[in-house]
């Protein structure tokens, strides 16, 4: 492998890395914000200008707190919980494509770290990962509360991935292929032979799904029982303090995004914008655009996210096993039915 | 049994039809309706750069009153403490000397005054129990600070200024 490559690669995934980091860290502060906003309040606004220091501060704050390990924990696996739900929630967005390719000098540059052919089964895995996370973490509190906590993550993140993954399967029937690159190009442009490219105007109900299920897997409300304050104290993290509370809280912003980016990927279009073959730009402007689209249907998402948040409340633990298992299941396997029948009856037609 | 104001209403609990029991168009409906408030007008009070108007009868800080002569009236009797239901309130009281008179109005007075405002629930009840009209809580609000015992106020902040 020659060095250039390797730098090239180097350079992108610090990116990426800082890129993630950065906007997880603003998502804390735009998620006060949004609240702020949502309740008739403004939110941060002291630290800096309109509170932009403020995700800084708090970081600053997390490390210079008391760091708490309780007596009767398994210090090892108590330390090991933060550090995997922070390391998991990272390395989701490897496979993400952020754009085409950039010719800089003369030199292609793909703008994905790892263009796996299994891109969405390797989301899938670092997805089911995640809860070890949260378990080990709650698990080794040695508290009752915190092992609530990490039960009902554990079972809730089990019940939901069965729909999510039976939601992608339909999606996966009309893409033909499991890497995130082709998905994402197939979707070029925003109209093609009479219908829209987007995969949400193909899969609206497996969209609907997916997301649904991305909420319960982030610990989002209202979906968040494993961290319910009124019932469980703080759940999983009931025993944490300091920088190991900072990772669990940051980590959750972290899949945020990155669970953002695969719906914008998988549903909306990734990189694609309408009329971008037709505005008569160079390649690499196109690409710069494209990534910036990106960006935008991410931001999109993280709000709606917040949105979502500081509007519903959240599930009784029965009401959301019922959700997961009676109307989320079969609805995903109707969708999968419904497609089947749909892709043969065009093909039928074509052909 | 009949209602005789006839405002008794009657709640029936239907069960939900389809379109209710799918939950989607009373999430977006709520949402459309958080989304609404972005906009509103923002009900936040920028509290050191702005205050709110406090009303007439408002209690806030105590103030030990001067008589039109500019002596302190507080006689140290006590019975402000003892009314106090936080137990806010400790005095110790001293004999005025010669030559004192124009300080103290009566011959015996409050050489140290001191209120916990960590304690006070600010009744009142201290200015109803006072039989010479010395304490009243026209002050302003008890501003934050970081140590209990910056707290315990004394007379230095709780005397009235002397008349110019």
């Amino acid at each position: 492998m020659e060095l250039a490559f390797v730098i090239e690669k180097f350079i992108l995934v610090s990116l990426i890395f800082a890129i993630t980091l950065g906007i997880a860290a603003y998502s804390t502060l735009a998620e006060r914000k949004v609240a702020g906003f949502l309740q008739d309040r403004v939110g941060p606004n002291r630290a800096g200008p309109a509170g932009m220091l403020q995700p800084l501060f708090d970081g600053l704050k997390m490390f210079f707190k008391e760091e708490i390990i309780p007596n009767e924990s398994n210090k090892f696996l108590f330390i090991l919980g933060p550090s995997l739900a922070l390391l998991t929630a990272c390395i989701g967005s490897a496979v993400i494509p952020w754009g085409t390719q950039l010719d800089i000098a003369g030199k292609t540059v793909e703008l994905q770290v790892a263009d796996i052919n299994v891109g969405i089964l390797y989301i899938f895995g670092i997805v089911s990962l995640g809860v070890y996370g949260t378990m080990i973490g709650g698990w080794a509190s040695n508290n009752k509360f915190s092992l609530m906590g990490a039960i009902r993550a554990a079972s809730q993140s089990i019940s939901y991935e069965i729909a999510m993954g039976l939601s992608i399967i339909a999606l996966l029937m009309l893409t033909g292929t499991l890497s995130l690159k082709e998905i994402a190009m197939q979707q070029d442009g925003f109209w093609a032979d009479g219908w829209f490219t987007w995969n949400i105007f193909k899969q609206p109900i497996g969209f609907l799904i997916f997301i649904i299920c991305a909420f319960a897997e982030c610990n989002r409300t209202p979906f968040d029982l494993p961290e319910c304050e009124t019932e469980l104290v703080g759940g999983f993290h009931t025993e944490y303090s300091g920088m190991k509370l900072g990772s669990f809280l940051f980590s959750e912003y972290i899949n945020m995004f990155v669970s953002s980016a695969v719906m914008s990927t998988l549903y909306f279009g990734g990189y694609n914008f309408p009329f971008m073959h037709n505005l008569g730009l160079s390649d690499n402007l196109v690409t710069i655009l494209g990534i910036l689209a990106l960006f935008i249907k991410i931001i999109c998402f993280i709000f709606l996210f917040m949105w979502v948040r500081w509007t519903i409340p959240r599930f009784r633990y029965d009401q959301l096993m019922n959700l997961g298992w009676k109307i989320l299941i079969p609805l995903a396997i109707a969708n999968i039915a419904i497609t089947g029948i749909v892709i043969t009856l065009i093909e039928k037609n074509a052909g | 049994m009949e209602s005789l104001s006839n405002r008794k209403k009657v709640i029936e609990q239907k069960p939900l039809n389809i379109w209710e029991r799918m939950y989607l168009p009373a999430i977006f409906r709520g949402m459309a309706i958080t989304f609404g408030h972005m906009f509103k007008k923002k009900e936040t009070v920028f509290y050191p750069e702005q205050e709110r108007p406090i009303s007439e009868n408002w209690r806030g800080l105590h103030s030990l009153k001067r008589d039109e002569e500019g002596r302190e009236r507080c006689t140290a009797c006590g019975l402000c403490a003892l009314a106090c239901p936080a137990e806010a309130i400790t005095m110790i009281a001293a004999e005025r000397q010669k030559g004192e008179e124009h300080l103290y109005r009566e011959e015996k007075y409050a050489a140290v005054y001191e209120i916990n405002m960590l304690r006070c629930i600010f009744c009142g009840l201290c200015e109803e129990a006072c039989p010479k009209e010395a304490i009243y809580l026209d002050g302003p609000y008890i501003t934050a600070d970081y140590l209990r015992k910056d707290f315990i106020y004394g007379k230095d902040k709780l005397v009235e200024d002397p008349l110019k």
